[in-house]
């Protein structure tokens, strides 16, 4: 009781001195009473659970969170409200790539890096530099494969920016938002002790893409084994950094419904990395050219179909 | 008016001042009569202060002359013209030729919106226009490397060719962003400088690709 007590007066020190230093923002505190008592729930100590401190950070992670529901306190509809989402250094974005592509074992991708700062500026333009790198080299990839065949002329196949854009931001924001709306449900169902809002899903999404982007520069090379090997490599990366953000999240649930959602996750990265190679690259060549075989004539050339 | 005849002013308060307006200030006078200047001269300084930029642009030093006075016709007319000198690419209408007007349009005006808006969330002290000015000035060098590029394909069409438009186009891209950034870069906080630039360089590079691949039917 007297540690609830003690987190109610911290709660209203930080919302008093958020409103005295910004007197006229409205101040949004519809679901705080609802998180108080379920982060009390959590910090019952139980026995068995040490991994938890590591996964879930330090212990002052409760508080930080609360700290969070009052950090956005700016009305939505002014443009301060959509500057706190750009609120990161260049250190700290390169932190969270680094993070992404080197995912430390036993250590939460978002306790770590995030810290309750989620911010938009890594999704955005890591999804938008991956867009343009996925056409690039698909346009790249094309034109040294066909190089030299004498019916090639080639075309920079604008259209595929288009499709790639729509597919890699539907991916990076279609995709957390079903996953935030089933974690939701399912915590309203099951008490979890790990819930992550909706920017954090988000963030997490964006920066696990971050490992694509060398991948589909790499694919350039018109060789199979090089690019499927390069699919696995970078889905073991990135799928890792997802699995261990978001298995403690869905733990206390169901066993199957847990493994279910993290299958899900990791298949649908891996349909992205297939479907972009798929459809961007084309199939390389075997290595000897076509043989053509003049006819008597002169005037049939049989080639290789491939 | 019988009780006003009492008021007088007390003679030991000096009332003194001037009531003529001074000769100096003629400015007001000047700003109402461009209405009735010849069409060229309004015109010719129009034209004078988007050329002054190009100059800005060509050799950027620090000043602050392209940020203070912005205008849009600049960037208008480099778009248009960028966007024109595409459009050959892909005249037997197949699907996967190279970009449209519309798309061309829309991707520089659409890019340098996102861009300043980017810059504007992170914290920059520059306002909207002032940065699509600057962004869609610094267009030109890769402008003058389309054409560059258009007569070097006149010329044909080879692995020559390809070398000569490829350094072109890599030289005006690394003019392009330098040129922006130069303007760009001192109204962002200390900190989130690279944050601010790269998209710049993505958005110059993407323009570069689409001037590189540009291929005549």
């Amino acid at each position: 009781i007297a540690s609830l007590v003690m987190y109610l007066f911290a709660e209203f020190d930080d919302a008093a001195n958020l409103l005295a230093a910004n007197p006229d923002a409205t101040t949004i505190s519809i679901d705080e009473p609802v998180e108080i008592p379920k982060n009390q729930h959590s910090r019952l100590p139980e026995p068995g659970r040490e991994e938890d401190d590591e996964l879930l950070g330090t212990d002052d992670s409760d508080k930080t969170e609360l700290l969070a529901g009052q950090k956005k306190s700016a009305p939505f509809w002014t443009f301060e409200y959509y500057q706190t989402f750009f609120d990161v250094d260049t250190y700290q974005v390169l932190d969270r790539i680094k993070g992404s592509v080197f995912p430390v074992p036993g250590k939460n991708f978002v306790r770590l890096y995030i810290r309750s700062n989620p911010d938009l500026y890594g999704p955005f333009w890591i999804c938008a530099t991956l867009v343009f790198t996925i056409a690039v080299s698909g346009n790249l990839s094309n034109f040294f494969i066909h190089l030299g065949k004498p019916t090639y002329h080639y075309v920079p196949e604008f259209r595929k920016v288009s499709i790639a854009a729509t597919t890699i931001y539907a991916y990076a924001w279609l995709v957390p938002l079903a996953l935030w709306g089933f974690l939701m449900w399912r915590n309203s169902k099951v008490m979890n002790i790990v819930s992550y809002s909706f920017l954090e899903i988000v963030c997490v999404y964006g920066y696990s893409l971050f490992i694509y982007i060398p991948t589909a520069i790499l694919w350039i090379i018109p060789q199979k084994v090089v690019r499927w090997v390069l699919v696995m490599f970078s889905l073991c990366l990135s799928g890792s950094v997802l699995v261990m953000t978001f298995w403690p999240a869905v733990r206390d649930d169901n066993r199957r419904i847990a493994l279910a959602t993290v299958g899900t996750i990791v298949l649908l990265h891996a349909l992205l990395a297939v479907g972009c190679l798929a459809y961007f690259f084309d199939a390389p060549e075997l290595d000897f050219p076509a043989p053509i075989i003049p006819a008597h004539n002169g005037t049939t050339v049989i080639t290789k179909v491939s | 008016f019988a009780g006003l005849a009492d008021v007088s002013i007390s003679e030991d308060i000096p009332v003194e001042g001037e009531i003529t307006v001074p000769v100096g200030s003629r400015s007001p006078d000047e700003d109402y009569s461009t209405l009735d200047e010849p069409v060229r001269d309004t015109i010719m300084r129009d034209l004078k202060a988007v050329g002054k930029k190009f100059v800005h642009v060509m050799y950027p030093k620090k000043s602050s002359a392209l940020l203070r006075d912005w205008d849009l016709w600049g960037p208008l007319v480099l778009c248009v013209s960028l966007a024109l000198m595409l459009q050959g690419g892909s005249a037997d209408s197949k699907d996967d030729g190279g970009p449209q007007f519309a798309e061309v349009f829309v991707i520089i005006w659409f890019g340098a919106v996102v861009i300043t808006l980017n810059s504007k969330l992170l914290g920059g002290t520059i306002s909207f226009f002032q940065s699509l000015c600057v962004l869609g000035y610094c267009v030109l060098p890769l402008t003058v490397a389309m054409l560059v590029c258009r007569l070097v394909l006149l010329a044909g069409s080879g692995t020559v060719s390809f070398v000569i438009r490829l350094i072109v186009v890599i030289a005006m891209f690394g003019w392009s962003t330098l040129a922006s950034t130069a303007f760009l870069a001192d109204s962002q906080p200390p900190n989130r400088k690279a944050l601010v630039v790269y998209p710049i360089f993505l958005f110059y590079f993407v323009i570069s690709w689409m001037i590189l691949t540009f291929t005549p039917q």
